[in-house]
């Protein structure tokens, strides 16, 4: 083992570590969240995470964006087998170790050749679609600022990754046809001869090497550091996207849950044999509140939603509140609730525990205006190509706000008051609802 | 050629010592609305006319409680459907039918795990099966070679994936069906549900229902299709408001039927 495998490994060693308490954090935040069991129909689960996860089969409701999405989906899934190469090369001083594969190994880098350029072909088409052709959905007021630079970053990040690898195997592949130490011949490279090949048969072995080397640095490196990046982009979706899918909401969408605290409250009200005056258990757990005010309320598969969020903005482009110019935006509510989580998670962090309540989720992050624009349709997590329920956050908003704060717009307490008094949310007598018959 | 209904309720039927096939669920909507109430009307002619053995709770249904949950109160929202479900497990209903989305969605799938286990279908999936066992026929009679685009409710189609009952009786009145640009998972709400119909929109640019007429009138259509009394309601006024009453209108599916049998 030489010097440069000993700071390989040092490096290989630092990312994972960082990156392991990267999603340590992560994973904290996300448990912020109240307990909730979807461990049920795993079979079904296996099968949703299947398809709208490994199998992209949301994704190609827009087939333009699905399509190039798929290139650099599978082509990252597949080009990290070279990635693995390249890992135990670096830490053993071998080259190209996997060509012990032989006739095969010169199939699969070929194959990742022409992958990596699909990959950044995709890339460069993402940035102009983002940047030139300012595809509508990129430019809504919450994708002010980083999430937009975010957005870019990822782009540039991987345009330049697969830029290294072909420049890499661009100069080793004229290595090789000289013979030079070190450099066996193993591969097949028609991409990178194609674009580097008649520049690098001009350069000098010593400057190859240089640039076999540098690429070879470059592209490691910067793939460990685009793992430590993820963690604080939307890019961590590549992770979260598998269990987001396999927790997600199975039941019909048009059915929310019903909320058992009140279920028991309610039957306790109506119980008539019930002491209306006996003393509350002592034992009993304090009573949680109704709905959510923060993020502390929601449960955690509706965090872990939130750290799944791409910011894609397909919930918020088929949005019919969005669309009429309404302040709602499916995706700034998933943002926000990662935001939110990310502060108590880093107060917490840092013992500032009384810093958490002078901010909550409903109000200093989400309005009340925006919540009651919401016509609970469920465009959004049909369009949310990893499965995200905006509308159960946007729900259980609403409940603190009525059952908790009695805070609902005028029109829709006289509706409450309606069903109450006379069973319809008109004022009509429940003795008249047979009227019609004879009208 | 309107006939008297013929509308029993449960506890008449009860009296009897009968019980009826199916619960006719009217909701509140298509008991108290105008507009509603003919949609009624139209599904009641059909159950007549095929001798559904049906009864209605009267004046002891009571709201589902749909736009109290989806306002936020949880609470209205059990009470009522605690008291539904009373009246309903009562009489040992097993079987509802509704030309409600919003009732349909809250019988369907939130009464059971409360205590109420009914099978509970849409009146357009009710009139197929009824077409599909041989008691109803259906002619196009004056909607022959009209062209009929069909609205989503949201309730419907996103919210429980009832997609084709809808389209399959359209296309049986030998009409012209012409889908809109967004259509089936992809549809635009008409900006009634989640208790919208009951309060002012937030403020923004346009009206919802206003966005979703755009898209029906692009198909330039004699008729605009619906399955749902607060789509219909919303659909009505963006006709409306693009004053295009002579020319467009506004029609549930089994208004259509009954229609075309004459019924009406
Ligand atoms: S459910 Fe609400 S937030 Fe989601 S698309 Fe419909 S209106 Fe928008
Ligand atoms: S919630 Fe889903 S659809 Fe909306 S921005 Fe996030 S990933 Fe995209």
């Amino acid at each position: 083992m030489g010097i440069e495998n000993i700071v390989f490994l040092l490096v290989l060693i630092a990312a994972s570590l960082l990156f392991a308490r990267n999603v340590q954090r992560i994973k904290k935040n996300i448990n912020l969240g109240r307990d909730i069991d979807r461990t049920d129909r795993k079979g079904e689960r296996w099968k949703t995470m299947a398809m709208v996860a490994l199998g992209q089969s949301k994704m190609v409701k827009r087939p333009v964006a699905g399509f190039l999405h798929i290139l650099v989906y599978v082509g990252f899934v597949l080009i990290n087998i070279e990635v693995l190469e390249i890992v135990i090369d670096g830490v053993f001083g071998t080259h190209r170790i996997l060509s012990l594969l032989g006739g095969f190994y010169d199939v699969l880098i070929a194959s990742f050749e022409v992958l990596a350029l699909l990959v950044l072909l995709a890339c460069v088409v993402f940035l102009i679609r983002r940047n030139l052709v300012r595809v509508q959905r990129f430019f809504k007021p919450e994708m002010k600022g980083w999430p937009s630079l975010d957005g870019n970053l990822i782009l540039i990040f991987e345009i330049a990754l697969m830029t290294a690898l072909l420049m890499m195997n661009g100069a080793d592949q004229v290595l090789q046809a000289r013979g030079a130490e070190h450099y066996a011949s193993a591969g097949s490279f028609p991409i990178s001869e194609a674009l580097f090949g008649s520049w690098f048969t001009g350069l000098s072995t010593e400057s190859l090497i240089f640039i076999e080397r540098f690429t070879w640095w470059f592209h490691i490196v910067g793939i460990l550091g685009f793992l430590n990046y993820l963690p604080i982009s939307k890019h961590f979706h590549i992770i979260l996207a598998f269990p987001n899918t396999w927790y997600s909401n199975l039941n019909a969408k048009g059915r929310f849950n019903n909320l058992e605290s009140v279920t028991n409250e309610v039957k306790l009200m109506m119980d008539p044999n019930a002491d209306p005056f006996a003393a509350p258990d002592p034992n009993a757990a304090p009573p949680e509140r109704f709905g959510a005010k923060d993020v502390t309320d929601l449960n955690w598969v509706q965090i872990m939603g939130a750290y799944s969020c791409t910011e894609c903005g397909r919930c918020t482009s088929e949005c019919p509140a969005n669309q009429t110019g309404k302040k709602l935006s499916p995706r700034k509510i998933m943002m926000d609730v990662r935001d939110r989580a990310d502060e108590i998670g880093k107060l917490k962090a840092q013992k500032q525990e009384d810093e958490i309540d002078k901010k909550f989720l409903l109000g200093d992050y989400i309005t009340e205006e925006e919540l009651w624009a919401c016509t609970s349709c469920n465009a959004c997590t049909e369009a949310c190509p990893v499965n995200i329920d905006p509308l159960g956050i946007i729900l259980d908003l609403r409940r603190y706000l009525v059952m908790e704060e009695s805070k609902a717009p005028q029109e829709l307490n006289l509706m409450f008051g309606n069903i109450e008094n006379n069973g319809a949310p008109w004022q009509f007598s429940m003795a008249d609802r047979l009227n019609w018959k004879d009208e | 050629m309107s006939q008297a209904l013929h509308v029993p309720t449960m506890a008449e039927m009860a009296a009897k010592g009968e019980s009826p096939e199916v619960l006719f669920w009217v909701g509140c909507a298509g008991s108290f609305d105008d507009r509603a109430k003919k949609i009624t009307k139209a599904f009641v002619q059909i159950l007549n006319k095929c001798n559904v053995k049906f009864a209605v709770l009267g004046t002891e249904e009571s709201c589902t409680g749909d736009p109290a949950k989806r306002a936020g109160n949880e609470f209205l929202f059990q009470m009522q459907a605690f008291a539904n479900i009373e009246v309903m497990n009562g009489y040992g209903v097993k079987k509802v039918v509704t030309a409600c989305p919003h009732c349909f969605n809250t019988l369907k799938n939130e009464y059971p795990e409360l205590g109420g286990n009914f099978e509970v279908v849409h009146h357009t999936s009710f009139i197929n099966d009824l077409f599909n066992s041989g008691r109803l026929i259906i002619e196009g009679g004056s909607f022959r070679g009209k062209r009929i685009t069909y609205h989503d409710a949201c309730y419907l189609g996103r919210a429980n994936g009832v997609y084709e009952a809808p389209r399959n009786l359209i296309k049986k009145l030998d009409a012209e069906l012409v889908e809109m640009k967004r259509c089936r998972t992809k549809g635009l709400c008409c900006g009634a549900g989640g208790a919208q119909m009951f309060k002012e929109p937030e403020k923004g640019d346009k009206d919802v229902n206003i966005e979703r007429i755009e898209d029906a009138l692009e198909t330039k259509p004699n008729i605009v299709a619906t399955g749902c009394p607060f789509c219909n309601t919303m659909m009505t006024d963006g006709v409306k408001n693009k004053e295009k009453e002579e020319d467009v209108k506004v029609l549930d599916i089994v208004e259509m039927i009954a229609t075309a049998q004459d019924m009406l």
